[in-house]
């Protein structure tokens, strides 16, 4: 009899765990299916997405940890785990894992990824003038923004923190972060533009005139200048974001250590250097990593402010010119994947770091 | 701003700090002030002057004006005034004392003596140029039997309500997935936690570039371009690995004790998880909700590549770019749209600015 009722509450179980998740799937699909045909007005729209998009996360973790809750305990400590992580796991893999095994895999073919070639396409990278440009120009955005936005930040967050009006420095410093990046081309387009003669409307232009100098077109003539002027509204953007990561770890030091170290008659630089630095290193680690990546990958300064003309383009651009326009899925994934090489080295340091730390 | 943990009183601001930081604040404020008293000149003036021509300042004013004798050769030195210049000279302008001597016009032989008078303060405000930007350009088309129609062009409004749209939910669901995984990564057992930690940490600078045409086809296949539901998708999983990774930082941080009386009491990892892990998370929460905010609210490239631009699900960041690349002389109504296009990151960034600071003190980073 007893067996008899547990088989009954496994089979119900069974299908609880097949059904809710069946559930699920069917009523987002049909809710997405309603969206992909809507006429209803932007406004309505949108706050209907909003909702969905909202409480259906919400809803698909409920329903499935009732699911679990219903399970035996021995089970439920075994499954719950995999449902907190799973949808992580799965959406990481579907779209970061695998694509970047199956573009790896695509840059051995040709255009149309019909034929292998081998290494054939990786070859061309290195030897093509214009993709030859793009590394070095993308070489000039890790090196020199990188090194600005870590310099500057640490700069503004150490001057931040004794000075008068910190709040509104930060303030100041940060806004451009909130700034999208083809907002900040407009911005920046209104600093460089050119024109010949006397009469200039770009500020650098103006100040030129002024000096009594020649006005330049900066982003088309001044080569390989032209890069570095594209670098600064780099790191005009995200030195906030360096300098507020810097800021809260510094105020994490404590006070008595920095202290003893200026009752030992230290000066503020030696403090700076023998102190502070070594104390938030791995967060300078960590946010040095970030931008590099970012760098790495910088897209939406040079499309809005050259399009990659002058000789400005970088992986990311010649990327979406050779996937979008030439149709050539093989080069593109091919810059992809240098790109991704490119960053091994960076990801080592940071999983040694995390070790040395004992995050696991 | 966040306190010294030991209260200890602010050591005295430095002039020198004071002044270096001040110069920097104004270097960084300078680019934006220009797009902010651009926005708000009429279209003829930006054309034709520096945004900075609105603040007081020394310029060339025409005092009077010299007529020279009709027949005056130009090839020979031209007297004026007593001394002799060269045309080119009255070309680009040649000082006589104080005084600047400048054709006015070369034909009738006129020349203009100009001095340097304070002007400023000249802007001539307008909202034109939002009124144009919000509520769509008026294009008058001249049709073949001569009548001239005028169509109103579409706004920012559609593709303001489409970005909202795509913003709020790829914010909350990478938050909330990433969240329920830095929650088991830290504190429940499982198979295989470290190797998909390990992964996740990996992925972390995994640039998006190569994920782009693999997801594209699946996409396609699945007929999720174009969508909603697949920029959501596609946000989240570009986001998930920094945002996992931060949120790990912070939850594994909470003293154990916390949660295990309440998990002696028979709460399960759910309730644990909702009523005292993501309400302990704030500061935290709040820190990364505004990054990835901003990072969604600004991506052009990602939208660029599933949304695609019709105008039906165009974001803000689109509706700028094709601004630039279709006209691009538009200065006007460019700046007044990059400018409501910051309005609302700027408006939520200094709205949670208070939780940021604390957040990213609250253990999240860690020193």
């Amino acid at each position: 009899m007893d067996v008899r009722a547990n088989q009954g509450s496994m089979l119900k179980l069974i299908l609880l765990s097949i059904l809710v998740p069946a559930l699920n799937v069917g009523l987002h699909f049909s809710i997405f299916l309603f969206f992909r045909s809507s006429d209803l007005p932007p406004v309505l729209n949108a706050l209907l997405a909003v909702i969905w998009g909202i409480f259906g996360i919400y809803s698909i973790y409920f329903s499935l940890n009732w699911v679990v809750e219903q399970y035996s305990d021995k089970w439920k400590e075994r499954v719950i785990p995999y449902v907190f992580v799973g949808p992580a796991v799965l959406l990481l893999g579907w779209l970061l894992f695998l694509p970047t095994l199956r573009t790896l895999y695509l840059s051995f073919f040709n255009a149309d990824s019909t034929r292998f070639v081998g290494l054939a396409n990786f070859g061309a990278v290195f030897t093509d003038r214009l993709l030859l440009t793009a590394l070095r120009n993308n070489l000039l955005w890790v090196v020199f923004g990188t090194l600005a936005c870590v310099i500057l930040g640490m700069l503004v967050a150490v001057l931040a923190d004794r000075s008068s009006f910190e709040r509104l420095a930060k303030a100041i410093v940060f806004m451009p972060m909130a700034i999208s990046f083809v907002a900040a081309g407009v911005i920046w387009k209104f600093i460089y533009y050119y024109q010949p003669g006397d009469d200039q409307i770009g500020l650098l232009n103006a100040i030129m005139v002024q000096l009594g100098l020649q006005p330049q077109g900066w982003l088309s003539m001044v080569q390989p200048w032209n890069n570095l002027f594209l670098i600064v509204i780099l790191v005009w953007m995200q030195t906030g974001f360096a300098m507020v990561i810097f800021s809260a770890s510094i105020k994490g030091i404590p006070e008595d250590m920095l202290e003893a170290a200026r009752m030992d008659g230290a000066g503020e630089v030696r403090i700076f250097f023998k102190i502070m630095l070594p104390v938030i290193s791995s967060t300078v680690l960590a946010v040095t990593t970030t931008i590099i990546v970012f760098t790495l990958k910088i897209f939406d300064v040079v499309m809005i402010m050259t399009g990659g003309q002058y000789g400005t383009e970088v992986v990311a651009t010649e990327f979406y010119r050779q996937l979008f326009m030439y149709q050539n899925a093989g080069y593109g994934s091919t810059l992809a994947i240098v790109l991704l090489i490119a960053v091994i080295p960076v990801i080592i340091l940071n999983l040694r770091q995390l070790q040395k730390e004992g995050s696991f | 701003m966040a306190k010294r943990k030991n209260k200890a009183p602010k050591r005295k601001a430095n002039w020198l700090v004071n002044t270096i930081l001040a110069i920097i604040c104004i270097i960084w404020f300078i680019p934006t002030l220009g797009l902010l008293i651009s926005s708000v000149r009429p279209a003829a003036d930006i054309l034709q002057t520096g945004w900075w021509t609105v603040f007081p300042h020394r310029q060339w004013a025409t005092e009077e004006q010299v007529k020279l004798p009709k027949d005056t050769d130009l090839r020979q030195p031209i007297t004026v005034n007593g001394q002799t210049f060269s045309d080119d000279q009255l070309k680009s302008g040649v000082m006589q004392g104080d005084k600047r001597l400048v054709w006015e016009n070369r034909r009738s032989r006129t020349v203009d003596v100009q001095d340097k008078k304070w002007s400023g303060f000249t802007l001539d405000f307008t909202t034109l140029n939002y009124e144009t930007v919000l509520g769509g350009k008026q294009y008058k088309i001249t049709q073949p039997d001569g009548t001239v129609k005028t169509e109103q062009g579409s706004g920012m409004g559609r593709s303001f309500w489409n970005t909202i749209a795509v913003v709020i939910p790829s914010t909350v669901i990478p938050i909330f997935i990433a969240s329920f995984a830095a929650y088991a990564f830290a504190w429940l057992k499982f198979k295989g936690r470290r190797v998909f930690f390990v992964i996740v940490i990996a992925l972390l600078v995994v640039p998006l570039q190569v994920a782009l045409i693999p997801i594209l086809r699946d996409y396609t296949a699945l007929g999720l371009n174009g969508t909603y539901f697949g920029i959501w998708l596609a946000h989240t999983a570009f986001g998930l690995p920094l945002i996992t990774y931060f949120m790990y930082n912070s939850i594994s941080q909470l003293p154990r004790d916390l949660f295990e009386s309440a998990y002696m009491d028979g709460a399960t990892n759910f309730t644990i998880f909702s009523k005292l892990i993501l309400p302990l998370s704030v500061p935290a929460l709040a820190s990364i909700s505004i990054f990835q905010f901003l990072w969604v609210w600004n991506d052009y490239l990602v939208s660029l590549i599933f949304l695609g631009s019709q105008p039906e699900v165009q974001v803000l960041s689109m509706n700028i770019a094709n601004m630039v690349g279709s006209r691009g002389s538009d200065w006007h109504l460019l700046t007044a749209a990059a400018f409501v296009s910051m309005l609302t990151p700027l408006a939520v960034f200094f709205a949670l600015q208070k939780y940021f600071v604390r957040g990213l003190l609250g253990g999240s980073i860690k020193g």
